[in-house]
């Protein structure tokens, strides 16, 4: 059966009338073996659970129903984070993929003592500016990869609980050695434990060389204490500020902390050999816990007595911490900030939080809580996309699963909306909420980059250091537009719509419309 | 383009964009009109290697390392005095200390809030609602917004990606516009009414409509100026060249503006003369001294408040930082402020006057602070001033 193509009421323009044909001998025609239309609720309901619909999430929505489907992202021993071929291909070009990480901190150091070497002038100048250069570089491409999956992971919702403790964990990429381990954090840290117990996500991330280096704990050590990631564990990962710590808690934190930071790239065998300590060393790749560096001494953490013995007082403190009724709060409702409303209500916040409590916190368990409520159901509509959201929806949406042959212009984009990946300065990540997000110049900024997406200017089919050819630009207009977007259009985009001159513009206008930038 | 065919320039511009809500605020502002900018460094600087109390022997005992070496005519990287007691970073030589000689800039000392959750966020946040820290009522609301509310002919902008706290949940759309990058404007006439009008009737209506304008008219202006000035130069590098560009814009267009500026969370390593710290203190007093420059004489009429959410731990920490403190020291700079001084309560910089044997404690709030000046500024009322900042007493430290 071939689809039937409706244009837009006001058309009649000859660049509709190409695009039609092009849309009925397209690709998107597949979809139409199952003719059987989502409903309103379904399409609002997979707008929250990822970044934006795609062909590929529609039909694999309509081959399960929602409960399957659900299961199917919720669990944990499926961790699908496939992407099509290209994709991956692009990411094992990278030098900060295809590197062991040991390996990348090791040229760093070399690099360094290279430049320490050598005489002051010209050429030392040069050098590091070059190795500034390729600091950068590396960088970028961690955040090139976190984008690549955002848009093309095919568990979105995974995807998105990936994004959101990176920035719930957030580390700062231009800080110490952070550019070089940041990809390493979301892969390695972050991904595994995305839908898992949120007390193996806090270790995770206490164990990253990212964190250890971005909140000096790498630094904290016995009579040189230094409190800066002791008390955000607490405050911003989490307690949350004013849920009952004290700052006498901090200071015990920071003591039961001391020692736990990143190992030296040399090996130091007379240290680890030594009677005392030997056995007291705690490895788990970057990650070391020195027992000469940390305070054996007794501490008292909310209330509650630890002694004194190495590291199993920072499991121990992460237990009694994230047991606390407060973490549990905090937690489900910055979930539900972020997924349902900037202000979600409170009983939806409870039962998740009760979820989180029964389960000791089992991530996918408060997340079936919350997308399975009817609070979720009557929210839609009404959260604005944050820039995140904007930019991986809107290639969604505009590619619908073809690849992009450079991700840089992603970058550029994020940079300007003023929410980069790994480029928040402060460890309390971007905020939640739309009104961080809708101020007039963000709004205009919001638009150029629609324009930027919908008229194809831009390199994002251009491959790096090759010259761009004609001006490609998406195609709006699919199936999957017609099926999910064109029947719940307000008259008002409808209206702008009907004004474009061109594909390009209509593109730039959907992307702009309120339709799309709420969800 | 000067200042009459730029306005001239603006009405045109909205007579040929009509379905555009063309708002008062892009009208320039009568000159002579006071005007008023507020300077956040967010990440709670380092007030004792700013403002150094060379005097206090309990200095050099508690910093080791990052202590400052005291006022010596024969050494550059030594406290430049300014009175018996304290002194300034002499990164600030050529930048802010000419300010201070002309006296156009005084320090406030013990400043701070109530606020003693010593978090980065909070007391942010706190600050920028002006509401008193276990008092808060309204959660979106910033005493920046509030302030302009109650003056309704005074312009008032953002310079910031985001529309901070500060200025949040005003009776008005307030714009924001970053000027570190690129400001030229991508849509034409057509295409702005268009992509403002599918946002008519919703919340996001003033910010859809405002934010294409501003595009569209004053980066226009600005973007001549600008390419005049730095040669073709658009980008901005350094927070000199951003102020220039605000400069601009606050001379011919608002009066109420907000910028701010990260990078001060300095626990490792932060340096004295020289390090993080005085790198970042460089930057500031070069954007500081630009703008001043650039207003001309309109430097006159401005007040320029310089914030920061707390003060820091007098001691170093053993990683040659500093941690999380309270009070911090205030910097208020104009062409007419009765600067040259330090100003407002003190006490001796040593062991027993630190609060909770920790740093600074306050005895200025920032909010009776302000209130004072916006009070004189703008000759606003007592009851002006509690909507501004309820329950403050507006303190007026004869800064203006």
């Amino acid at each position: 059966m071939r689809p039937t193509l409706k244009v837009p009421s006001r058309g009649g323009r000859p660049w509709l009338a190409l695009l039609g044909l092009l849309l009925v001998l397209g690709p998107a025609g597949a979809m139409a073996r199952d003719p059987r239309p989502l409903s309103e609720d379904d399409i609002a309901w997979l707008r929250r659970d990822g970044f934006e619909l795609d062909s590929a999430t529609v039909t694999r929505y309509r081959e399960l129903g929602r409960s399957r489907f659900l299961d199917e992202q919720l669990d944990q021993h499926d961790s699908d984070d496939r992407l099509p071929a290209p994709v991956t291909a692009l990411i094992n070009t990278y030098e900060v993929a295809n590197t062991p990480l040991e390996q990348l901190l090791t040229n760093l150091r070399d690099e360094q003592e290279k430049i320490k070497n050598m005489p002051d002038g010209d050429d030392k100048t040069a050098v590091k500016k070059a190795q500034q250069q390729h600091a950068n570089d590396l960088g970028q491409q961690a955040q090139q990869i976190e984008l690549l999956h955002a848009i093309y992971g095919g568990n979105q919702l995974k995807e998105q609980m990936v994004w959101f403790w990176l920035n719930h964990f957030s580390v700062y990429a231009a800080k110490g050695r952070v550019r070089w381990v940041a990809n390493d954090y979301v892969q390695n840290s972050i991904r595994p434990h995305a839908l898992g117990k949120f007390r193996d996500l806090v270790m995770a991330t206490l164990e990253s060389p990212a964190m250890m280096e971005f909140l000096d704990n790498a630094q904290n050590a016995k009579d040189h204490v230094n409190e800066n990631y002791a008390r955000e564990l607490m405050e911003l990962h989490t307690l949350g500020v004013g849920s009952g710590y004290t700052q006498q808690d901090v200071q015990q934190l920071a003591l039961i902390l001391t020692g736990s930071g990143v190992a030296p790239l040399r090996d130091r065998p007379a240290l680890r050999e030594h009677p005392r300590y030997a056995a007291m060393f705690v490895h788990n790749g970057l990650f070391e816990f020195n027992p000469r560096r940390h305070d054996y001494s007794d501490k008292m953490l909310l209330g509650q007595k630890i002694k004194g013995s190495g590291f199993d007082e920072v499991t121990e403190a992460v237990n009694l911490i994230t047991r606390q009724p407060a973490c549990a709060q905090f937690i489900s409702k910055k979930l539900a900030e972020y997924f349902v409303a900037d202000e979600p209500p409170p009983e939806l916040v409870a039962r998740m939080a009760k979820t989180f409590q029964r389960t000791d916190g089992d991530i996918a368990a408060v997340m079936r809580t919350m997308l399975e409520s009817k609070e979720l159901a009557t929210s839609y509509g009404k959260k604005f996309k944050d820039p995140m959201q904007f930019v991986v929806s809107s290639v969604r949406m505009a590619y619908d699963g073809k690849p992009i042959a450079n991700a840089k212009p992603l970058l550029n984009w994020l940079n300007q909306l003023g929410e980069p990946v790994f480029g928040r300065l402060t460890p309390d990540g971007w905020p939640l909420e739309g009104s961080g997000w809708s101020s007039s110049g963000q709004m205009a900024k919001r638009f150029e980059i629609a324009g930027a997406i919908g008229t194809g200017n831009n390199r994002l089919l251009t491959p790096e250091g090759t010259v761009k050819v004609g001006g490609d630009f998406p195609m709006l207009t699919t199936r999957l537009y017609y099926d999910t977007f064109d029947p719940r259009l307000s008259p008002q985009t409808r209206d702008a719509l009907a004004k474009a001159t061109s594909q390009q513009e209509w593109n730039t206008f959907l992307l702009s419309s309120p339709d799309f930038n709420y969800r | 383009m000067n200042r009459r065919e730029f306005l001239l320039a603006a009405a045109t511009a909205a007579v040929a964009a009509p379905a555009l809500s063309f708002s008062g605020k892009l009208f320039a502002a009568p000159a002579g009109a006071p005007r008023f900018l507020l300077v956040f460094l967010r990440g709670g600087y380092d007030c004792n290697n700013l403002l150094i109390p060379h005097s206090s022997d309990f200095y050099y005992e508690s910093r080791p390392t990052l202590s400052i070496a005291k006022p010596d005519p024969y050494n550059q990287n030594s406290v430049i005095g300014l009175d018996s007691e304290w002194g300034l970073n002499p990164a600030l030589r050529d930048s802010l200390y000419p300010l201070w000689q002309k006296r156009q800039l005084a320090f406030v000392p013990f400043a701070g809030t109530d606020d003693m959750s010593r978090s980065h966020f909070e007391t942010q946040d706190n600050i920028e609602s002006g509401e008193p820290s276990n008092q808060r009522s309204d959660f979106r609301s910033g005493f920046m917004a509030r302030l302009s509310g109650q003056m309704a002919k005074v312009p008032s902008i953002a310079f910031t990606d985001a529309l901070p706290l500060s200025f949040q949940g005003g009776n008005h759309d307030i714009p924001n516009i970053s000027l570190r990058g690129n400001t030229k404007p991508v849509f034409d006439d057509r295409q702005a009414s268009i992509l403002a009008g599918m946002y008519q009737n919703t919340s996001l209506a003033a910010a859809a409509s405002d934010g294409l304008e501003l595009r569209q008219t004053v980066s226009k202006e600005l973007q001549d100026e600008m390419m005049n000035a730095n040669r073709g130069a658009a980008n901005s590098k350094n927070f000199a060249d951003e102020t220039h560009r605000i400069a601009t814009m606050m001379r011919d267009q608002y009066r109420l503006g907000f910028v701010d500026i990260g990078g001060w969370d300095t626990h490792v390593n932060q340096g004295s003369t020289t390090g993080q710290l005085a790198n970042n203190l460089t930057n500031l007093g070069k954007g500081l001294a630009a703008y001043a420059d650039a207003l001309g004489d309109e430097w006159d009429n401005t007040v320029v408040v310089v914030i920061s959410e707390f003060g820091r731990t007098f001691r170093e920490n053993g990683n040659k930082g500093t941690d999380h403190g309270h009070g911090t020291v205030h910097w208020v700079l104009g062409g007419k402020v009765n600067g040259g001084r330090i100003a407002g309560p003190q006490v001796a910089v040593n062991a027993q006057n630190l609060l909770q044997n920790r740093d600074y404690p306050v005895l200025t709030n920032y909010r009776d602070l302000l209130g004072g000046l916006f009070g004189k500024t703008w000759g606003l009322s007592g009851s002006q001033l509690q909507n501004v900042f309820p329950g403050a007493r507006p303190k007026d430290l004869q800064l203006v």
